[in-house]
């Protein structure tokens, strides 16, 4: 009897000081957080240590030069930079509208019927590996855009605008993989999208339906606004997948480190270069340059990301529902 | 609905309805990789192959034949190396190795077939690259590398006296996508202008020259190269430096250059997807693919002056052909070999890499009898995946290098008189 009273009350005394698993659950969830500080610190350590040769050598000229020649030790991630960035924006221009639009038309547009099943399949672009979108580039997309877009562009258009200027019989260059990297990256958005316009609340649309707007009205004004900062959001991961992306970018691209006014031209990006040279490196200086070239991704990454965190926050300081 | 297919390759294998080759050509076509083929026809082992040379489980089970079986090779100067009733040691041991993936086929090839032999040795190798295969040798990770490149000086003083054995031959295949042309040959330095984007449409006059006759279509060239790096992109760009003094100061050699036009593909199948799809195209590939996905090639001017194809035995001939000049540790390319009209002139070593000592004796034993099981009888294993065996006299070199290898202090292989 005196035992079990004294057991019961140990257990709340131990209870009480731990607060009844409270603590234990703090101390864990800490542990799992400051692992990913660890992990990141870690990972910019080892590029920081590993880039030191590449940065004594070149040091901020490695962002500005555009020489990538491994024989003689002349390196520039110029062309990688600017292959990745106009790569990913190339495929954000067109998955961000093509992606809302899907989200908008799932959401409150589409038959209860096909609801499920085409969110389904949108769903099921993310699940495809890329190695397959690079492949289905180079055997199926490549020739269909070489012989419908890229050529008669540069036969009409190209003759006066470098942009779309020939020659184009090789067909793998920076604006097949933008778009292939907008095919990737589509689900992503149209994902989220559809997510935070489902969070809406019908007292929104509601309050719009009552005042006698239209459909495309309440879409306008009452839905999109609400879900801004979502949609920016969504955006911005797809991003984040453009410009990490390899496998595929690599299959398309041309992997040509110089930089051509022409989009129809062979081009570069900082992770398919890296991916490619860095597991038989000419020399020392050569691998270092590779990961100095990851530091650079990594940076890019940390920018485009705090555009990111900057406009959601300007977004829904507007104020939502607005 | 594939598995059903290679189950059926199977059975003609095992029945001998079709030979090795033909079975390479169709797995090809099914599009298995490398390593299921290699797992299949070591699986294979034991079936009758009338038309190849007998399957390395038999040969080295018995004992008796001497390695050169490849009666074809031009390997005539030198003595045949006669392997006795020679027994590999079967110690308990395990092998660690990384580098290569170009003789990783053959390596995986040989492994399974060596742990018949010896079955107590258990042997790893990984496929990461010759680059990093090198690393991890000098770091003292792995007990061997497989590199396509040999140790520069550098690395050489980072692990001192490291021995290179070439324990396969690999060619380079110029693979060209220009219909209506079905026989095509270069010489080196017309090659060179190609890359070097001089030579920019198919009845340029240098072309012409080297084939006199042939009509050649006003088509513009497209030049596709390895955008990743590798032992191949090497051995193609230190060829063409030679022969071209031009490419030699603009571009020189290596894994990865700066190629000065044209676009990239990854690895061997996406050069040859580069240049199947681009009408005038032009690129290189290893010889082992381009035989097993049928691909054109082009005839290639070797020293001599003669017009060559690559094939296993022109590849063999190269290294013959460059026997006078071969450096004592075999760090060499043996491209465009001054003598030998049969010389197929891309060509280059695979190599192992070995400490001169090692700490553990039953590590250096069981190391230096799998080379040299590799390099003798291991030669048709690696025969039947398309790589060129080593010629006699360059045998003969590595052997006295197998025997340098110590452990203690004291030498722990002594090949079989």
């Amino acid at each position: 009897m005196r035992t079990e009273i004294q057991t019961v009350s140990l257990r709340n005394r131990l209870g009480r000081q731990l607060q009844h698993g409270d603590l234990i659950f703090w101390i864990v969830a800490l542990l799992f957080a400051v692992l990913v500080v660890v992990l990141l610190g870690a990972i910019i350590a080892v590029t920081w240590h590993g880039s030191s040769d590449a940065r004594h050598a070149f040091g901020w000229h490695f962002l500005t030069t555009s020489a990538w020649n491994p024989v003689s030790g002349q390196f520039g991630a110029l062309p990688a930079i600017y292959g990745t960035i106009v790569s990913s924006i190339i495929a954000l221009l067109l998955a961000a509208p093509l992606g809302v639009m899907i989200a908008i038309f799932l959401n409150s547009l589409c038959p209860a019927k096909l609801r499920m099943p085409i969110g389904m399949m949108v769903e099921l672009l993310a699940a495809i590996p890329s190695v397959v979108y690079g492949m289905w580039g180079i055997f199926v997309f490549i020739p269909f855009f070489r012989s419908y877009i890229s050529t008669p562009l540069s036969k009409t258009v190209g003759s006066a605008l470098p942009l779309f200027s020939g020659p184009v019989n090789v067909g793998r260059g920076l604006l097949v993989a933008g778009i292939i990297l907008a095919i990737m990256i589509l689900p992503t958005i149209a994902a989220i999208s559809r997510d935070v316009l489902a969070v809406v609340p019908n007292s929104q649309r509601e309050a719009m339906l009552a005042l006698g707007a239209t459909r495309w009205e309440v879409i306008r004004h009452a839905e999109l606004p609400y879900a801004r900062a979502g949609i920016v959001g969504g955006m911005m991961l797809g991003l984040g997948r453009a410009l990490g992306e390899t496998m595929a970018a690599t299959m398309v691209i041309g992997n040509t480190p110089k930089i051509h006014a022409s989009l129809f031209q062979p081009a570069t990006t900082a992770a398919s270069l890296i991916a490619s040279q860095l597991p038989n490196a000419n020399t020392e200086l050569h691998s270092s340059a590779l990961i100095y070239l990851a530091l650079v991704l990594f940076l890019i990454t940390l920018i485009a990301n705090s555009i990111a965190r900057a406009l959601v926050w300007r977004v829904s300081r507007t104020g939502s529902g607005a | 609905m594939q598995e059903s297919d290679v189950t059926l390759l199977f059975r003609d294998l095992r029945g001998g309805r079709i030979s090795r080759r033909q079975l390479l050509r169709k797995a090809g076509m099914l599009g298995l990789t490398v390593p299921t083929i290699a797992a299949l026809l070591a699986a294979c082992g034991s079936g009758s192959d009338s038309t190849q040379t007998a399957s390395a489980g038999n040969t080295a089970s018995t004992g008796a034949t001497t390695p050169s079986g490849t009666s074809g090779s031009p390997v005539a100067n030198g003595s045949p190396i006669s392997m006795g009733d020679w027994k590999p040691r079967d110690v308990k041991v395990d092998l660690t190795g990384s580098g290569s993936s170009f003789v990783d086929p053959a390596m995986q090839l040989w492994v399974q077939q060596y742990k018949k032999l010896a079955p107590n040795v258990t042997i790893n190798y990984q496929s990461v690259g010759s680059g990093q295969g090198k690393k991890d040798f000098i770091s003292g990770v792995t007990d061997f590398a497989g590199t396509d490149a040999y140790m520069t000086d550098d690395e050489l003083k980072q692990a001192p006296g490291s021995l290179h054995i070439p324990v396969v031959l690999g060619s380079v295949a110029i693979t060209y996508n220009l219909s209506g042309v079905s026989k095509l040959q270069l010489s080196g330095p017309t090659l060179a202008n190609i890359y070097l984007g001089k030579i920019t449409t198919w009845n340029d006059g240098a072309i012409a020259t080297d084939n006199p006759g042939a009509s050649l279509p006003e088509a513009p060239i497209t030049v596709v190269y390895r955008a990743d790096g590798s032992g191949t992109s090497a051995i193609f760009t230190n060829f063409l430096s030679k022969v071209s003094d031009e490419w030699k100061s603009n571009v020189g050699f290596g894994t990865a250059v700066q190629w000065p036009v044209g676009i990239g593909g990854q690895q061997n199948p996406g050069v040859a997807a580069g240049v199947q799809q681009t009408p005038g195209a032009i690129g290189y590939v290893e010889l082992a693919y381009a035989t097993v996905n049928k691909l054109p090639e082009i005839a290639i001017k070797n020293a001599t002056g003669a017009y060559v194809l690559p094939t296993l035995e022109s590849t063999s001939a190269a290294a013959v052909g460059f026997i006078n000049e071969l450096p004592d540790d075999l760090r060499v390319f043996i491209t465009n070999p001054p003598t030998g009209e049969q010389a197929y002139p891309i060509t280059g070593f695979s190599w192992v890499l070995l400490r001169p000592s090692y700490d553990n004796e039953k590590t250096a034993q069981a190391l230096t009898d799998f080379c040299y099981w590799a390099i003798t009888a291991g030669q048709t294993v690696s025969k039947s995946l398309e790589y060129a065996p080593l010629p006699d006299p360059v045998r003969a070199i590595e052997i006295k290098k197998l025997e340098r290898v110590q452990a203690g202090g004291t030498a722990v292989f002594q090949a079989p008189m």
